[in-house]
This record gives structure tokens, sequence and C-alpha cells, in this order.
């Protein structure tokens, strides 16, 4: 009865190890699969945009990006304390502005931010294309963000490609990657 | 004894009413400890990334308008989710955070009791016991006077 005792004991230890190693694992892959997006794009492949459905800054219910499908959407990813993300909001929204007739839709992500704030900032640029709040943080492990602010291009089939923008989006980066996200350039 | 009880109890009422007082009239260094900041998942107390910066105002303000610590995190959390806490929340899940260290060192302290009990009863049968020294105890008071007695015979 000791002998069999002993050896309940040692299983479910040796269970426990495991739970605890395939938990890692598990966390390891995840993290990494956000993270390998990048180098996935850069070397040509067009993987999946990892799909949110986020609420509105605007407070208007939430957006999705599987709603988005059939047009080339532009994801950027912000937050209002963010000095370089001052920097390129006038440049978005002059690409919404320019390209929103053509089946394009620039989004616009805040993260890591108080959803006041990021009002007043959208308020103080005049930004008027699409402002999402992610609350919980969901967007930076999906799309392996390592800072702010980041830009994604989103073909019609919901594919990330083009470059992947890490810093301050330029109006020559926006232009040439939604042609690309068009299927026409 | 009663005033040793009599000091506990009031070392008791003394912490509580110190809660009490910090959930109502919470000040920003205690808060500071007790969250974490988002971008660089360092204490609010020894961050200084623009966001802290942010998250520090904020608090300032509410503590103005007169909320309870617990208003206060709970509109932090609304923010920026669970993990701007420094401790999780004992409830759920997060519970087991709690729980698990007070079960190990359970489980831990019951292991050991049960070896340190086996290994002084394993050394209790080493050692050679009685009058005799043979490790077979002492003899039956019976069979020694009988045994006495045989010898004393004998010996006449």
């Amino acid at each position: 009865m000791a002998r069999r005792g002993k050896i309940a004991l040692q299983t479910a230890a040796v269970l426990v190890v495991g739970l605890l190693v395939a938990l890692l694992a598990w966390q390891v892959v995840r993290t990494d699969q956000g993270r390998l997006l990048s180098s996935k794009v850069a070397s040509g492949q067009k993987p999946q945009a990892p799909v949110f459905s986020l609420d509105r800054l605007d407070g208007q219910g939430t957006l999705s990006l599987a709603d988005l499908r059939g047009k080339a959407v532009v994801v950027n990813f912000w937050a209002s304390w963010c000095a370089p993300c001052k920097d390129e909001a006038p440049t978005l929204e002059a690409a919404w502005q320019k390209w929103r007739d053509q089946d394009v839709v620039v989004v616009g992500v805040d993260l890591q931010d108080l959803s006041s704030d990021a009002r007043r900032f959208v308020e103080r640029y005049e930004l008027t294309y699409p402002a999402l709040r992610d609350k919980h943080n969901w967007t930076w492990g999906r799309y392996g963000l390592s800072g702010l602010p980041e830009t994604w291009f989103v073909d019609r089939e919901g594919r990330l490609v083009g470059e992947h923008v890490e810093g301050p989006v330029t109006a020559e980066e926006l232009d040439r990657n939604i042609r690309i996200a068009l299927g026409t350039a | 004894m009663r005033a040793a009880l009599t000091a506990a109890l009031l070392l008791a009422l003394g912490a509580a009413a110190t809660a009490a007082a910090s959930e109502q009239q919470p000040t920003l260094p205690e808060l500071e400890r007790e969250l974490i900041c988002p971008t660089c998942h360092e204490s609010l107390a020894v961050s200084s990334s623009p966001i802290a910066d942010r998250m520090r105002s904020f608090i300032r303000a509410r503590i103005a308008a007169g909320d309870t610590k617990s208003e206060i995190k709970s509109k932090l959390v609304d923010q920026f989710g669970e993990s701007v806490l420094a401790a999780p929340p004992k409830r759920g899940f997060n519970l087991l955070a709690w729980l698990l260290p007070f079960a190990g060192l359970g489980l831990g302290g019951a292991a050991l009791a049960v070896l340190a009990r086996r290994w002084s009863r394993a050394r209790e049968d080493a050692v050679p016991t009685g009058p005799s020294g043979n490790g077979r105890g002492p003899l039956d008071p019976e069979l020694e006077r009988r045994v006495d007695e045989e010898l004393a015979r004998f010996d006449a």
C-alpha cells in the first residue's frame, strides 16, 4: 500500500512538472507567432492578419478587421503619450483623405493609454479615420509589436503584405504599401 | 497570557482601522506601490515612462475627486486590464496565485514532518537498547528472575 502511494505521488509530481513545461512552451510559441509575422512579411510571405474586434474610441460600437474584408487596410498602432505618434498623425489623416474613396481604410488602434487622453489626441489632430481602443493590450502580442507607433498593411483577402513599418510612417511608405495591399503596385 | 491576547487584539484593530482609512483616503505613493506601468512593467513607484506620468496625474485627479482606493484601481483596470495591478485580485483563477504558495508550504511542511519522523524511527531501531546490549531490548523481568534463580542454583 505504501509502495502504491509512493508511485502515485511520483506520477502526480511528474504530471505537474509536465503540465508546467507545456504551459511554458505554449506561452513561448504564442509570443513567437506575433514576432514571426514581421520576418514572414519581409520574406515575401502573406500571413493572415490576426483578426481583432475592438471598441471605437468615439463610443459608436465596435469595429472588426473581419468586417473590412475586400478592402485594403492600414492598421496603425499608437498611443497619445508617444511623441512619434504625434508626428505621423497628420500623415495618416492625409493618406485616409487621399485613399478613402478607393477601397482603402485607415484604422488606428490605441494601446497602453487612457481613453480620455486618446480622445483628446484624436480631437487635437482632427483625425477622422476609425480610432479603436485596445484596453487589454490584446493586439500587442498577436501583431508582435515592440514599441509604438507601428504600422501594418492588410490586403483585400485579410493578409499582411508590404512592409511592417516600425516608427513613424511616411507618406511615401503609405502610398507604396497601400498600392501593394490593393494589388495595383 | 491575557495581556498578550489584548495586545494582539489591539494590533488587529489598529491594522483594520489603517486599512479602512487607506481605502477611504488613499494616497498617491500607496497606489503607486500597488500598480504596474503597462509599458515598462515596473512598479509605478519607480517607473518614469510617459504613461506612468499620465497614470499618476489620473490618480491625483481621482483622489482629489474623492474616489476610494478600490474605485481608482477599478478605473485603471478598466483602462489597462488586470495586468496593471501589482498583485492579482483575490478571486477566480487569480486566487490560485494566493493559495498555491501556502498550499506548497503546507505540503512541504507535512512531507518534512513525515520524513523527519521516519528518520528518527529508523535511528531508534538501529541503536542498541537495554542492558543486554544485543540490540533486542531488555529481558522480561520474569525471565530475568528465573535466570538469576538458575544461576544461583548452579553456583550453589
